[in-house]
């Protein structure tokens, strides 16, 4: 009884011992393979090929490649890496893998199109996704809007964008929005307008947090860009009638060219420049604005992009 | 007759129990629960998707493990009786999975839809794999040993999910490799049409003439190869 009672303490004191050195062991290891991250390796780089070793279980496979891609895309974006060079080959596994996960498309076009550090850079493999989307998903109309979309920020093709809007126009269920969109792309497509109309229309339909934060987040800067136009327009015309700048808005409203202190879309006031020039208080706030930032502004490497709520 | 046939299938049953075949349900629930819980913070959007891929995927692993480790061993005169008991363990836990991938479901949906019920069909077509699985691992073990015997069921197994890719390539070749390339096609089990796990889980329907087909396919090649498996071993008694 003794004797069994010494070889289970043994036996319990080595297993915590060889447990702890075996991690320890692990936690060497990965240092020594720091300069190889598991995560830049594609074991298997052919669709075909996994999709035969997944002997029928490919849509499990599919979302273990999917959950991969996020990981891998989350992981660059948040480190500000500006290269993502395994992101479009594990989308376009994951979709071959599974053709109907939807979710792949619309988050691999908002992934690959929009230039770094917001995205891969890569509008094109972003458009060759939607367009194996659409063959296998023919009736579905946000592969079209996110083709449309694509073609319209990232490639200024406002042709195609048309085009795409269109065909999804003509999808059963499509979002009244696309026919608008396809009728007005070739008349106004460049116009503010017709960027707060696409974005809205994403803001909209997303179910997504992210990807409604980030449209809440450009519709922010179609309106500060608006703002900073009208109000410097205003100036200048102030600029003409009194020969210098305004000092504050509350000149520019006792001259009658204005109604009150203008806000921005964070309800902070605007900042009027003794050069005639409008600001925005806090312009890391307000990501992707053109306009009404200091002459000498640096925007962070990672956009700010506030939640939705 | 048949209370004899349902005392050896009930003890065939109670056999596995007592072996603690039905402890893999322990390791399946914690499979979906860990799923249910940690894909929705590591993933985008497809909550659901693993929930029925990863719990069909292994109801189906689990059954096949089972149907050919627990198969071989069962070489004895009532084989063909002993084939509904393992039938029965099989069914057993695949409806207590069952439980568990709903229970999950619920876990990340908060609530049930009717295309939810296409997943039972997904593992009704399981349960029919397992059904050809366990009587080709009977019909192995007639003639050869345990091991052996489960090579070759596994093996039949990943050929049979090939069976589509066999048939693509008997329609590209000529004479008789076309024949016999067909033929290979025909007499392995096509496993392939029997998986729709990707597809109910996107909630498409399945039509009620493959079910009809399946069933009547799964229940024919079952009783084939059962009918092989008795054949075999009679002829070896009576040497």
């Amino acid at each position: 009884m003794r004797a069994s009672r010494l070889v289970s303490l043994v036996a319990g004191a080595l297993l915590a011992l060889t447990l702890t050195i075996s991690v320890l062991l692990l936690r060497c290891i990965d240092t020594v393979r720091s300069g190889a991250p598991l995560e830049e390796v594609l074991y298997v780089s052919s669709p075909k090929v996994l999709k035969r070793m997944s002997l029928g279980y490919d849509g499990l496979l599919a979302d273990i490649y999917w959950t991969r891609a996020v990981q891998y895309f989350g992981g660059k974006h948040h480190s500000g890496v500006k290269r993502y060079d395994l992101l479009a080959p594990l989308l376009e596994i994951t979709t071959q893998l599974d053709p109907h996960l939807l979710v792949a498309y619309e988050y691999g076009a908002n992934f690959l199109a929009p230039a770094p550090p917001l995205g891969a850079g890569m509008p094109e493999r972003a458009i060759a996704l939607q367009e194996f989307g659409i063959r296998n998903n023919p009736d579905d109309w946000h592969l079209y809007y996110n083709e449309g979309f694509v073609y319209y920020t990232e490639l200024n093709d406002y042709a195609k964008a048309a085009d795409a809007f269109a065909r999804g126009a003509r999808r059963p269920h499509a979002h009244p929005f696309l026919a608008v969109m396809a009728g007005r792309m070739a008349e106004h497509a460049g116009d503010l307008q017709m960027a707060r109309m696409m974005w809205s229309t994403t803001y909209d339909t997303t179910r997504d947090k992210s990807v409604k934060a980030n449209a809440a987040a450009h519709l922010r800067a179609l309106q500060v860009d608006e703002d900073v136009t009208v109000l410097e327009q205003i100036n200048n015309r102030y600029h003409q009638m009194t020969g210098r700048f305004a000092g504050s808005f509350g000149e520019l409203a006792s001259a009658g060219l204005l109604r009150g202190t203008p806000l921005d879309p964070l309800v902070h006031d605007y900042k009027l420049m003794p050069d005639g020039r409008v600001e925005v208080r806090h312009p890391d706030d307000l990501p992707f604005i053109q306009k009404g930032t200091p002459p000498d502004y640096t925007p962070p490497p990672v956009p700010k992009i506030l939640p939705t709520d | 007759m048949s209370s004899r046939v349902f005392n050896i299938a009930f003890n065939t049953f109670r056999e596995a129990v007592r072996d603690r075949v039905l402890y893999n349900l322990v390791a399946f629930a914690l499979l979906m629960t860990g799923a249910a819980i940690l894909v929705g913070q590591i993933s985008i959007d497809i909550e659901r998707l693993v929930v029925v891929n990863l719990g069909l995927t292994a109801v189906s692993l689990f059954g096949m493990v089972i149907a050919i480790f627990i198969g071989i061993g069962l070489v004895s005169k009532e084989i063909e009786k002993r084939f509904f008991g393992l039938a029965g363990t099989l069914i057993v836990n695949s409806v207590c999975m069952a439980v568990g991938v709903f229970a999950a479901l619920f876990y990340v949906s908060r609530h049930f839809q009717s295309a939810d019920g296409w997943v039972l069909v997904g593992l009704y077509f399981i349960i029919l794999q397992f059904l050809i699985v366990t009587s080709l691992t009977l019909l192995f073990s007639s003639f050869s040993s345990p091991l052996l015997s489960a090579v070759f069921a596994f093996s039949l197994f990943v050929i049979g999910s090939f069976s589509e890719d066999l048939r693509g390539f008997a329609s590209m070749t000529r004479g008789i490799s076309k024949w016999l390339a067909t033929a290979a096609a025909y007499l392995v089990p096509n496993f392939s049409a029997l998986n729709v796990i990707s597809s109910v889980a996107h909630q498409n329907p399945v039509s009620g003439q493959l079910i009809v087909y399946n069933t009547a396919y799964a229940l024919f090649y079952a009783t084939m190869a059962l009918s092989g498996a008795v054949l075999i071993f009679e002829r070896r008694n009576l040497k």
